[in-house]
């Protein structure tokens, strides 16, 4: 394998002294990788030190010496099996890392605080009915009050930012309530202490501040390393440019700083960088990645060519798109901005209740203010017991009813190697009744791959494949992987050579062989039937002939009737040609599929299923599925789908199986179903505490056995959606 | 009860002396690799330096 970056684009950051190069690797399986990597790595001169983060897949490195040349860590992981790739974290999981960490505190300082008042608190009930002296309780007190109003003005904030930005809004969220609640139940218990009462709330106010900010901190924690991994993915993939310089030398680039006017060079076997016209050369170009179509196309001086397209035998120059507007990148990304996505109009099942409850506890606080008056009460007992109310109907576990749930059904996804993208899609996903395919890259193999290797001498699918490491062909890579396993090191090729546009050549003990066209392979041309390409090997006297063409994944027919027994409608929405798409859909019995969709096509024909109501998962994974990945109410891409892609999707499935779509949607099923009972049990817990209240019985003592029953037996319930419905 | 005067502010204090080392711990780096660390216990191969 070989290098995929130029070393001249790494990101070295320096701080002080040291130098730090951050590298995203590939090929993680088992947790011996941290010694293994970490041990061979002390061997290099010069280098610090290394350490992997097993939780996000990223060695971090270190070095002194201002002339230290990091690239020799590069072949040492290759050896050992991993791919690394340098990586400069983006902002915004900067950010996100900041957020989790400020939350972190908040928790560490809401518990410190929770569990000292509580100590005070537990000292007061029991003296209470004992011996306290009224001195020591309200010197109790002032401490509590001491501890708990610093605490929870630090460790509230989360909470009291965002009701904020949500009043502002004219918004109701579940941290409306939750504010009003905490700083009632501070206010009251210190006005309480003031009079030397007998009951105060600090600690049931910090008590709420700490379950809810764990709920808060695991919902983070998931996501950031969602985030991570998904990041790594993108580095990984990501291509380098050649730029011709005005002296006719290339340099690597990356693809970003290329900017109109620019010329590009594009070796065979090259993804093209970026949108623009072909000034010298042909080629073959295969577009798969950026219209659905499987075909290869032949491309000549002055034809356009776009971003993601992989040029086949022959070397271009490419002039880099001078107007933005008119690339096909831009023509996406204006569909992608033009769809009202159905994610920005969907309320989290939280703040559906959210704005039901708020109202109708505040009114029922008001009403038992209103009524302990009406029945003789004084004020000040009618206000305590009316906020009383409100401390109790805080919506502690109603808050940790969702959150706990995602962060449940997150990591059982991960485990199957999905990464969902944030907490609502579980909630989106559980909705679909619809079922939309992409085919190419989806319903198919990423990759075209060898169809008859099974019927070909092992020697000669040997000799193949290492000839073909030393081609740039596109279709090149699908045949290294056919070396059958159990022949051992391979003989030494000797001479290679690559003739452009016929095929490879070279000699193995003095006999000669070829991998290339079959004329190149002196065979004569066998009549194909279908659209696979045709390859031939030659070894002396022996030869064969290789098929590569789309495969289907290997579960995809298994996967889809599992579907359609369960009752999903299944469509297929394919920018490939009809010929193309008809075996696939019979194949797979679907009765619904259109082709030759453009990206608006794919569009119209989704807005047509939405307004019959249907909740669409959208699966797709070219750039011109981008846009309908945008439309739809929720959608999944393979990981090696388009960066585009990628980005709008909501979940992104590694791996070649497309029980990725089963699997995910039977842990949302579920999940969402778990979330409904959370919800039922808070309410349930509401029910019986807020008579309790409105009677005016509710001690401190009882909302905090209360507040924390409910919450644990939330966080429990929500640990049983890791199975999803029956077991896979 | 004159003996709280002393034990309250001891106790308040060991609390804050955790409060503090979680929130050393956290700034540190300790809980950025939660899955690794779990696995680096069981390594011995920590003894050896690297070459300058």
């Amino acid at each position: 394998m070989t290098m995929a970056v130029g070393h001249s684009a790494l990101q070295i950051r320096s701080s002080g002294a040291s130098s730090t190069l951050e590298l995203a690797i590939d090929g993680i399986v088992s947790p011996s990788a941290i010694s293994e990597i970490e041990i061979a790595l002390i061997g290099v001169p010069g280098l610090m030190s290394a350490r992997l983060n097993l939780t996000t897949h990223r060695l971090s490195t270190e070095w002194v010496h201002p002339n230290f040349n990091p690239a020799p860590i590069f072949p040492i992981l290759e050896r050992l099996g991993y791919l690394a790739v340098p990586f400069t974290s983006n902002s915004a999981e900067a950010e996100e890392n900041a957020q989790t960490k400020w939350l972190l505190r908040c928790l560490a300082v809401a518990g410190f605080a929770a569990l000292n008042v509580m100590l005070l608190s537990v000292s007061v009930w029991s003296g209470n009915i004992t011996d306290i002296t009224p001195e020591t309780r309200d010197f109790f007190h002032w401490l509590s009050a001491l501890i708990a109003l610093p605490a929870a003005g630090f460790a509230g904030q989360p909470f009291f930012l965002n009701a904020i930005r949500a009043v502002r809004a004219g918004e109701m969220t579940m941290d409306v309530p939750i504010s009003v609640g905490i700083l009632l139940a501070l206010g009251m218990s210190v006005a309480e202490t003031a009079i030397h009462a007998e009951h105060v709330y600090f600690d049931s106010a910090l008590m709420l501040l700490f379950f809810l900010l764990a709920g808060r901190v695991l919902d983070h924690a998931m996501r950031l390393k969602t985030r991570a991994l998904a990041s790594n993915l993108a580095a990984l993939r990501a291509s380098t440019a050649l730029r011709l310089g005005s002296d006719g030398t290339s340099t690597e680039v990356s693809p970003d700083t290329l900017v109109p006017g620019d010329f590009l060079l594009a070796r065979a076997g090259d993804r093209i960088a970026a949108d623009g016209t072909v000034i010298e050369g042909s080629s073959y170009v295969d577009e798969s990645f950026v219209t659905g179509e499987t075909a290869v196309r032949p491309i000549n001086v002055g034809e356009k060519v776009f971003a993601g397209m992989l040029n086949g035998t022959g070397v271009l120059r490419i002039s880099v798109a001078t107007t933005g507007a008119s690339t096909l990148l831009a023509e996406i990304e204006r569909l992608i901005d033009n769809t009202v996505t159905a994610k920005s109009r969907y309320v989290q099942i939280a703040d559906r209740i959210a704005r039901l409850y708020a109202p109708i506890v505040h009114v029922a606080a008001a009403i038992t203010a209103m009524g302990w008056i009406l029945s003789g009460a004084s004020v000040h007992d009618a206000l305590i017991i009316a906020i009383a109310v409100l401390i109790i109907t805080c919506p502690c576990a109603l808050a940790l009813a969702a959150p706990t749930v995602q962060v449940v059904v997150a990591g059982a996804s991960f485990k199957q190697g999905i990464l969902m993208r944030s907490g609502d899609v579980i909630e989106r996903m559980a909705e679909v009744d619809t079922i939309v395919f992409d085919k190419t890259g989806t319903l198919t193999l990423p990759e075209p791959v060898p169809l008859n290797a099974a019927e070909i001498p092992a020697e000669l699918l040997s000799i193949a494949s290492r000839l073909a490491e030393t081609s740039h062909h596109p279709l090149a890579r699908s045949i290294r992987e056919l070396a059958p396993k159990h022949l051992g090191p391979l003989e030494a090729l000797h001479e290679a050579s690559e003739e452009a546009g016929h095929g490879v050549r070279a000699s193995i003990n003095g006999v000669e062989a070829r991998l290339g066209s079959p004329e190149f392979c002196n065979m004569i041309m066998p009549q194909g039937s279908d659209s696979a390409s045709i390859i031939g090997v030659r070894y002396g006297t022996q030869s064969a002939v290789i098929r590569i063409g789309q495969k289907m994944r290997c579960d995809a027919a298994e996967t889809i009737s599992t579907l359609m027994k369960l009752g999903f409608r299944i469509l297929i929405l394919s920018g490939d040609h009809e010929n193309a798409v008809r075996p696939v859909a019979h194949t797979l019995g679907i009765s619904d599929w259109q082709a030759g969709m453009k990206p608006a096509d794919k569009l119209i024909a989704l807005d047509a299923l939405k307004q019959k109501g249907h909740k669409i998962l959208m699966v797709g994974d070219g750039l011109n599925d981008a846009p309908a990945l945008a439309a739809a109410s929720v959608s999944l891409s393979p990981a090696t789908g388009a960066d585009v892609t990628q980005a709008v999707a909501d979940a992104v499935f590694l791996g070649n199986r497309l029980a990725a779509v089963k699997i995910i949607l039977n842990l949302c099923r579920s999940g969402r179903a778990i979330m409904r009972e959370n919800f039922a049990i808070a309410l349930i817990y509401n029910l019986i505490a807020i008579p309790l209240a409105v009677a005016g019985q509710v001690t401190p003592l009882i909302a905090a056995a209360a507040m924390s029953g409910s919450s644990i037996l939330v966080t429990a319930n929500a640990l049983r959606a890791r199975n999803g419905k029956g077991r896979q | 009860m004159t003996v709280l005067i002393y034990l309250v502010p001891i106790a308040l204090g060991l609390g804050f002396m955790g409060l503090l080392a979680f929130l050393w711990s956290l700034r540190s780096g300790q809980y950025d690799d939660l899955e690794g660390a779990a696995y680096r216990i069981l390594t011995d191969e920590d003894l050896k330096e690297p070459k300058e």
